[in-house]
């Protein structure tokens, strides 16, 4: 991993629809390079996958997004590896995290309704071992989701031309 | 005209960083709106102090040789008509930006540019400026990282003109204006050289760096006498420059570096993508080193440089610079701004290529 690998994951974060002509002439690398420092990276595991970064609340399929906050017993030999597995099997789990404060994991859930999740996370997490206590947080909207702002706003003016 | 790309505008479309914009509109909240002192509030002036020697290694008085100016025009202005005195001979090494010739002008001095040539990178060299000093000249001007070039100064380039300054006992006034956005290598202050030191007045200021120009904060820091000489103009024209673009400069100077360096890079992107796509359009254009202009030769196309930008904006929406009128050097070039998205300069290519191929 060097500089130049750096700045084709930031560009690619950003846009992974960017050509590679392009993406090779921005880092000052040939096609052939980028294409294999890229293969590299997916090889590694460092690139995960290429995805869009969707507003689903424009998109209007009324689904619903919950931050859910676990406390966990940790369990000898293993902590909180384990059951953190378990709960990421789930496909409503869209993210899992362990965390420093109050509470120890925290998932973001989505469901199709609020009642989805409220059955999701009473029937299948809840009674889980070790799971000790449950706060489900129901997203109310979102304004910022990976570095892109959902929120319109105009764009303040600016003169065409100037020296 | 609709649906224009504006290549023309030499400003950055990156809004101010957030940070910057916050701690100016707490300041107001607070209700700090008053005059502030002549050279500008002490907190800033500190620390224009302390950035200017930890980043290129100059030092100046914090309260003897720093004004604060309603940007670096003001501090360009007010230096010129500090220094120069009616019938003097002014040096401005062009292509430059558009004001510095007619300031002279205004100060009653005698503009006289020195060519910087694109067989030397665009770089002053002793030989141009030999052949234009006259026992009347009194200083040169300067801008490097050069608008609308891209060329710059290493420290090599400013010694082998220093030695004419110092035999001439000439002023040199540098505006600096693009020195954070230098792509390979450091930017070199001239006053770092300690016989240019006494004899520089170095101009810099936030437009660029920190996508700041409509905030209007620039600085002059010059020795004691050439300051205070420098002051007695600025009090008088602008009495301070606006209290709320201090807050804000000084917020940048603090908390505004990681934000800078973020933009610079993506200026760099830029440039390659934009550089390479104009040469493979038969656009000869050399790699600028610096600031967020490509300077193309447009001489291929067989129509002078004012031709090549009205046709080009008439026919395909996209606005450029024509050469000629930032200096005689800048004929047979055009000078595009690549601070937009690149979307935007990728769409300027292509209608670029296509103003190309209508003209075979």
């Amino acid at each position: 991993m060097d500089e130049k690998d750096l700045i084709l994951l930031q560009l690619l974060e950003e846009n992974c629809r960017t050509p590679v002509s392009d993406l090779a002439v921005m880092a000052e690398l040939s096609e052939q390079d980028t294409k294999d420092r890229i293969s590299r990276l997916e090889a590694a595991g460092v690139i995960r996958r290429y995805a869009a970064v969707v507003d689903w609340e424009r998109a209007g399929n009324g689904s619903v997004t919950a931050v859910i906050e676990l406390k966990v017993s940790p369990e000898r030999d293993f902590g909180y590896d384990r059951i953190a597995e378990r709960i990421a099997r789930f496909p409503q789990v869209r993210s899992l995290r362990l965390m420093t404060g109050t509470y120890d994991l925290q998932l973001l859930v989505t469901g199709s309704s609020m009642h989805e999740i409220a059955r999701f996370v009473a029937e299948q997490i809840a009674p889980m071992d070790r799971i000790r206590e449950t706060a489900t947080l129901i997203i109310m909207k979102t304004y910022k989701e990976n570095g892109v702002t959902f929120a319109v706003r105009g764009e303040a003016e600016r003169l065409p031309y100037s020296f | 005209m609709e649906d224009v790309i504006s290549l023309g505008v030499g400003e950055p479309d990156f809004v101010t960083p957030w940070c910057v914009c916050e701690a100016s509109i707490y300041s107001i909240e607070q209700g700090s709106t008053a005059y502030t002192s002549n050279k500008g509030t002490p907190q800033l002036r500190g620390a224009i102090s302390r950035y200017l020697d930890t980043r290129f290694g100059i030092r100046y008085n914090v309260d003897e040789e720093i004004i604060v100016t309603c940007g670096v025009s003001e501090a360009a202005d007010i230096a010129i008509r500090a220094v120069v005195d009616p019938g003097d001979e002014v040096l401005v090494a062009e292509p430059c930006y558009v004001s510095y010739t007619p300031c002279v002008s205004l100060a009653g001095g005698i503009p006289v540019t020195v060519r910087c040539r694109a067989e030397d990178e665009f770089r002053l060299t002793a030989d141009a400026l030999a052949e234009s000093i006259t026992p009347r000249t009194k200083a040169l001007i300067t801008n490097f990282p050069n608008n609308p070039t891209g060329g710059v100064m290493q420290e090599a380039d400013w010694r082998a003109v220093a030695d004419l300054l110092v035999d001439h006992d000439l002023l040199l006034i540098s505006d600096e204006v693009y020195a954070e956005l230098t792509y390979d290598g450091n930017h070199f202050a001239p006053a770092a050289i300690p016989e240019l030191r006494e004899r520089t007045i170095t101009l810099n200021g936030f437009s660029k760096a920190f996508a700041m120009t409509g905030w209007r904060i620039g600085y002059l820091c010059a020795p004691p006498e050439i300051s205070a000489a420098a002051l007695k103009i600025h009090q008088y024209v602008a009495l301070c420059a606006p209290v709320m673009g201090q807050v804000a400069a000084y917020e940048a100077l603090r908390n505004g570096e990681a934000e800078k360096d973020a933009m610079v890079r993506e200026y760099r992107l830029r440039r390659n993508l934009f550089v390479d796509g104009l040469n493979k359009l038969g656009l000869t254009c050399h790699l600028p080193k610096g600031a967020f202009y490509a300077f193309p030769s447009v001489e291929s196309t067989g129509m002078t440089d004012t031709e090549f930008a009205e046709a080009l904006l008439r026919e395909q929406h996209v606005a450029v610079v024509p050469g000629s009128v930032l200096g005689p050097s800048g004929a047979g070039h055009v000078r595009c701004a690549y601070a937009v998205s690149r979307d935007d300069l990728k769409e300027a290519l292509a209608r670029m290529g296509l103003f190309l191929q209508s003209r075979k």
